[in-house]
């Protein structure tokens, strides 16, 4: 720290002077510091919307790929390894890298979304987003468009996922698994805790006997989805699902995280809650509990598809316009969407499989495979199930916040 | 009237050597400035600039316009004022308690072990080794031990110290708990470099003018060790209350244990909400820097940093 000045009042003016003259150097140099910033700056910031361009596809000489996913998405051998990958590597020579770092539509999306905006390689030349965000990408013009050529599996798609208004002929994205969400629960904890066998509502979930042990997903349209459709609203309905409406579903969400009934509020990452007992019931996604089941070696958990209304949705696949293993993704894509593949696949994950024919090939394999409902879904299945309607960016974004507040307790 | 000419704007001869030692003296300040510019000016200015931005009227979802919202910050503060002081609460707690669990701690590795060096530094050893595991880990580690269906948890149920919907993780106390624990070697280093150098004669005066062992302490040793203690809480605080970590759902926080840095998480990577997150994040600097410097004048302790 400073000195203090000398007695003498000549020699402390010319002290102060030195300093004031220090000063106005130090305040040039900072002025000239912050302008140069200022300016790097401006040259940094994004020049509006322009078009991206595909990167250069290196697939002919490099037969590698990068798969983003969900975790418990794909079939697991003993060792860890992944018989679907490794008969497609068998076929195609191609190696691919899989990773499960996908855990939560929103955080994803934040992770890599500069990267997007910019072009450039995300770290990933697949990846699976839930549909509302892939078309959030396909709007913002973040994905290539696929060359139907190296794809003529494709024609195995389900008509049900045709015509989408983000993306009529799937051209840009492709479905990897339809997703319900439902209700997960410990068996035997649930019947301990209520004495019923199993939910049937999502009224069951607000039993103040399994206070404190319920979770919920962090997705927000699966969470508010099975609210508002407890409530009587059709969530795939403008009419019906209304600002008013979503707010309402958020009050009510908002007194049960609250008063302590909801304690996780969580994206895949709930499947470690529900091991380890900390969740009793929780809302989840269909495939995920039969895997944890197979893991565990016995039926621990139960899935149902509540009365009050479940949620469909489905993961698609995207190639990021960074992307440099193209042509790689494509022939990945057309391999799950040949039946036996898929079927082999839908045997292990269990979630719904868009390939038509994949039921009669799981027939062969299993017949009693063939008829889950949580596969294969039948129209009575179905009918519980809606769809969220897609949201305007206002929408969105109030809405998004409302439920993140949540989570905040805020 | 020298004075007048060396005050002046245009300097007269007699600066002129002071000047061409100021350039050189510039020529080789110029690394760590550009460095300052690059690393901590531009982000800073950045982040400022960002706090101020609207959404964007036409522009796709995430996207904002450059304006001079000032107005972002008064949402920020009505919406998250209780996060913002749950930070700080967090932050002072925590820190009180690393205090009174390393001063002791240090207490014995740097005067009570100083005859034995080979128990001094496996002492300090052990103090330092948690850092060769991932924090990340180690605070899982915690969720994992006291989560609702471990025997820790069904232990103090039974003997009813938690009642039998009461449960640990989520809690207020599992976070500082989480904090206090994460951050002890952040408090034991420093104490110990202090306590270290503690000259024993000192003590020893002290008793032989009578002081009782307590007063030893008040009028010794803990003046002498100040140093340490400051430096101590700083690199405690400070990281503290921008943790985000401990605090978060996925570790060992829950829905109302929310602190500043995960709202700023929450408004960045989720919502996209870049303008509140840039907010929230120079909020919490202007205040910890308000808070550091009352600290450090009021325990007149300035010259010993």
């Amino acid at each position: 720290m400073n000195k203090p000045l000398p007695e003498d009042p000549m020699m402390q003016d010319l002290i102060k002077m030195a300093r004031r003259h220090q000063l106005t150097r130090r305040a040039a140099l900072a002025t000239a510091g912050g302008t140069a910033a200022a300016l790097a700056l401006a040259a940094c910031a994004p020049t509006g919307s322009k078009t991206l361009t595909p990167a250069k596809d290196v697939s002919a000489t490099d037969p590698s790929l990068i798969w983003s996913n969900w975790s418990l998405y794909i079939d697991v051998d003993d060792k860890g390894n992944y018989p679907t990958l490794q008969k497609f590597k068998a076929e195609t020579g191609i190696t691919v890298e899989y990773r499960e770092d996908y855990d939560d539509n929103d955080s994803y999306f934040g992770k890599v979304k500069d990267q997007l905006a910019l072009g450039q390689d995300i770290g990933a030349d697949l990846t699976c987003p839930t549909q509302w965000m892939a078309a959030r990408w396909i709007n913002l013009g973040y994905v290539q468009t696929f060359d139907n050529a190296n794809l003529p599996n494709k024609k195995n798609l389900q008509p049900a996922y045709l015509g989408a208004s983000y993306d009529p002929k799937r051209d840009l994205s492709l479905p990897y698994q339809g997703i319900l969400a439902g209700l997960a629960y410990n068996k035997r904890a649930y019947k301990e805790a209520t004495g019923k066998d199993a939910p049937e509502t999502l009224e069951d979930l607000w039993n103040p006997a399994l206070k404190g042990r319920v979770g919920v997903l962090s997705e927000m349209r699966d969470t508010i989805g099975l609210i508002l459709m407890a409530n009587g609203i059709k969530i795939g309905e403008e009419s019906s699902l209304t600002e008013a409406a979503f707010m309402d579903a958020i009050d009510f969400f908002a007194s049960k995280v609250t008063d302590g009934q909801v304690s996780k509020i969580k994206g895949n990452s709930y499947k470690e809650d529900l091991v380890n007992g900390d969740t009793i019931a929780a809302i989840a996604w269909s495939g995920d509990i039969v895997q944890l089941n197979a893991e565990a070696g016995e039926e621990i958990f139960g899935f149902v598809l509540p009365t009050s209304g479940a949620t469909i949705s489905a993961d698609c696949f995207v190639i990021p316009m960074g992307a440099t293993h193209k042509a790689n993704a494509e022939k990945l894509m057309n391999f799950y969407y040949d039946p036996t593949n898929a079927a082999t696949l839908a045997a292990y994950v269990n979630y719904i499989t868009p390939v038509m024919g994949a039921k009669e090939e799981a027939m062969k394999i299993d017949p009693i495979l063939a008829e889950n409902q949580l596969i294969f879904p039948s129209e009575a299945t179905l009918s519980v199930c809606q769809s969220f309607r897609a949201l305007t960016n206002a929408e969105d974004m109030a809405f998004t916040a409302a439920f993140q507040n949540i989570k905040l307790g805020a | 009237m020298a004075f007048a000419a060396f005050g002046s704007a245009t300097p007269a001869k007699t600066s002129g050597p002071v000047k061409s030692g100021g350039r050189v003296a510039l020529f080789l300040l110029l690394p760590g400035l550009a460095y300052l510019a690059a690393f901590f000016l531009t982000p800073l200015i950045s982040l400022i600039v960002t706090s101020l931005q609207v959404p964007s009227v036409s522009g796709g979802y995430g996207t904002y316009d450059y304006a001079l919202a000032i107005g972002n910050y008064w949402d920020v503060i009505a919406s998250y004022y209780p996060q913002i002081l749950r930070s700080f609460g967090f932050a002072l707690v925590a820190t009180v308690f690393a205090l009174l669990i390393s001063y002791p701690l240090a207490y014995f590795i740097g005067v009570t072990a100083r005859r034995w060096p080979l128990l001094q530094g496996l002492m300090l050893t052990l103090v330092i080794a948690p850092f060769f595991i991932s924090f990340l880990l180690r605070t899982f580690a915690w969720k994992q031990l006291f989560s609702n269906e471990s025997w820790i948890v069904t232990t103090l149920q039974s003997l009813h110290v938690l009642s039998p919907d009461q449960y640990l993780v989520g809690t207020p106390f599992m976070v500082i708990f989480g904090l206090t624990y994460n951050f002890i070697p952040f408090m034991t280093l420093p104490l110990y470099t202090s306590l270290e150098r503690l000259d024993i004669r000192l003590l020893e005066a002290g008793a032989d003018l009578y002081a009782t062992p307590a007063k030893i302490f008040r009028k010794i040793t803990l003046p002498i060790t100040m140093p340490g203690i400051i430096s101590g809480t700083l690199l405690t605080f400070i990281p503290i209350a921008g943790d985000y970590v401990n605090a978060s759902g996925d570790f060992l926080g829950g829905t109302g244990t929310a602190m500043i840095g995960n709202v700023v998480e929450s408004k960045y990577l989720v919502q996209n909400n870049y303008p509140a997150a840039s907010a929230l994040s120079v909020l919490l600097m202007g205040a910890i820097l308000l808070l550091v410097t009352f600290y450090v004048r009021r325990s007149g302790t300035e010259d010993l940093l």
